[in-house]
């Protein structure tokens, strides 16, 4: 399964977006990154740094402009449910109950399967997310954090190869915010799942991740530093803080967004 | 005095008319409304514009009491008129709410031709239902086919128009689950594009039956046997001393049903929408 170069690797990207008035706008530039199989991967940087763009290009959504996404040494041209996506605003059909949003991806990647087989992995994912509860109901009576664990329990079913989640729980308060975190990260160390994560959270890239992606600013943003996170697992939310090394590296991360920041600064009140 | 009497008195009457303070400002406004009317037609003469009053004791016996009544030939109460009138728009609605949708699904999920169609559905959208009247007098040699096809034709535009813009407003999001997921086109559009479509599409309608029964009324006047647009033009024609009245009553009758119809297809519309909306 690992091939030489990991799961997947991005391979010399750069994504460049035509603009309006005929100009083109440089989104990222060079990037190279492989990830290995059970491998969590945060991407962090400041808002328009090209995070969600390079997401986009894993999940298949979007095409690089130049270089290319390799999954198991096959290039990506579109999406598939081997990458699936968790999206910043759910994206659950809201006609659909909960049931009906996990059924729909079931059913769609597991044509195979009997219909017996296919309501049980609906129903286990259900309980994975402890929303049995609100199994029948409609996206619009849930909170943000019950929609957020549908789509998390959408994508967890249908056993993606990679799962990329876009902000996941930036829309969400803080205490929902850190059940989910732990929530997340138990389920990817007991299925051993490869996850990319986009956010701009320090402490949560720093709980969930093997590594932390530190991308610099755009336009032509790439990867300026990658920090290996040696904290043990399993982790908990709560005392992972107490590791002698946490605050080292909390330090480093902020030191980078700090710098990059400077660097937007400079380069605004240069223009 | 004593303080508790008061209020005590009021809540008593306030239970023996409970509804009173939801009915009132009905009440007051639409009995100014008649009041004006009736000092309106006073000022002009009942002959020239007669007063509600006058309308109830003219059209009482038989327009009002026997809606059902059949004389034979065109002379029919007024149920009848508006059923026969119904029919030719739950026909020409009908017709334009299937083609309507199937056209606006076409030009929605094809881009090409719903740019390409999109001059020729803007002209045609705003001429007035009759003026398609002659032409389709021409072309189907026939009153009552006439009529249906002046309402099929003013009746399909807002439907067309609301179901490609449903089409083409779908979330990128929903768009992305679809993609992700790999659904067959079949899949697509049928767990995605119809239901995010729908609450757009009864907008269409529910304008649609509006301008259906607009168009209605206008095109029997012209031309038909029987309908309540032909009940208006032959009171008229008649010049007998209840004619204004009766013309009166078909009027609010008019009214009436058309509201009924756009409160139909709303409460449809919510119906089948649930959740999407």
């Amino acid at each position: 399964m690992t091939t030489p170069g990991g799961l997947i690797s991005v391979d010399a990207v750069t994504q460049i977006f035509p603009l309006d008035d005929g100009g083109s706008y440089v989104a990222l530039q060079g990037i190279n990154l492989d990830i290995a199989a059970g491998e969590f991967v945060s991407l962090i940087g400041h808002s328009g740094c090209g995070k969600s763009t390079l997401l986009n290009l894993m999940a298949g959504l979007d095409q690089a402009s130049e270089g290319g996404i390799l999954m198991n040494g096959r290039q990506v041209t579109v999406p598939g449910p081997d990458r699936m996506v968790v999206f910043q605003n759910y994206s659950l059909l809201p006609w659909f109950t909960v049931r009906q949003n996990i059924a729909l991806a079931v059913n769609t990647v597991y044509p195979s399967k009997s219909s017996q087989e296919r309501r049980e992995i609906v129903e286990r994912n259900i309980q994975t997310v402890n929303l049995s509860a609100a199994a029948s109901k409609f996206p619009a009576e849930l909170s943000g954090g019950m929609k957020q664990r549908v789509a998390i329990a959408r994508a967890l079913a249908i056993r993606p190869k990679l799962l990329l989640l876009d902000e996941p729980f930036g829309a969400l308060d803080a205490l929902t915010r850190g059940n989910l975190q732990q929530q997340l990260m138990q389920i990817c160390q007991e299925s051993g799942l490869t996850a990319v994560m986009v956010t701009h959270d320090v402490d949560e890239a720093l709980l969930l991740s093997d590594r932390v992606v530190c991308l610099s600013n755009g336009p032509a943003a790439g990867i300026g530093h990658i920090l290996r996170v040696p904290l043990p697992r399993p982790r908990d939310r709560l005392t992972v803080m107490d590791h002698p090394d946490y605050y080292h590296l909390r330090a480093e991360l902020i030191h980078f967004l700090q710098e990059q920041r400077r660097l937007k600064q400079l380069a605004a009140s240069s223009r | 005095m004593n303080p508790t009497a008061s209020p005590g008195r009021r809540s008593r009457r306030l239970r023996l008319l409970p509804a009173l303070p939801q009915i009132l400002p009905y009440l007051l406004c639409i009995g100014a409304f008649l009041l004006v009317w009736q000092l309106l037609s006073g000022a002009l003469g009942a002959a020239r514009l007669p007063g509600p009053i006058n309308v109830l004791i003219d059209t009482w016996d038989p327009y009002i009491s026997q809606p059902f009544f059949d004389d034979g030939g065109t002379s029919k109460g007024l149920g009848w008129q508006i059923l026969i009138s119904l029919q030719r728009v739950a026909v020409g609605y009908g017709l334009a709410a299937v083609v309507g949708v199937a056209v606006g699904g076409l030009l929605g999920l094809n881009r090409f031709a719903g740019k390409g169609f999109d001059p020729v559905v803007q002209v045609l959208r705003t001429v007035p239902p009759l003026a398609w009247f002659p032409i389709s007098l021409m072309v189907f040699q026939d009153a009552n086919t006439s009529a249906v096809f002046v309402i099929f034709i003013t009746a399909i535009w807002p439907i067309i128009i609301n179901t490609a813009v449903g089409i083409q407003e779908i979330p990128q999001d929903y768009t992305n689950v679809a993609r992700v997921l790999r659904l067959s086109k079949r899949a697509y559009i049928s767990n995605i594009v119809i239901p995010a479509t729908v609450p757009y599409v009864f907008t269409g309608l529910r304008i649609a039956v509006g301008l259906a029964w607009l168009a209605i009324v206008a095109a029997e006047m012209l031309k038909a046997d029987g309908g309540i647009g032909y009940f208006i033009w032959d009171a008229y024609n008649a010049g007998g001393d209840a004619s204004s009245s009766q013309i009166i009553l078909a009027i609010i009758y008019v009214g009436v049903v058309g509201l009924l119809l756009d409160r139909l297809v709303a409460w449809v519309g919510r119906k089948v929408s649930k959740g999407a909306a």
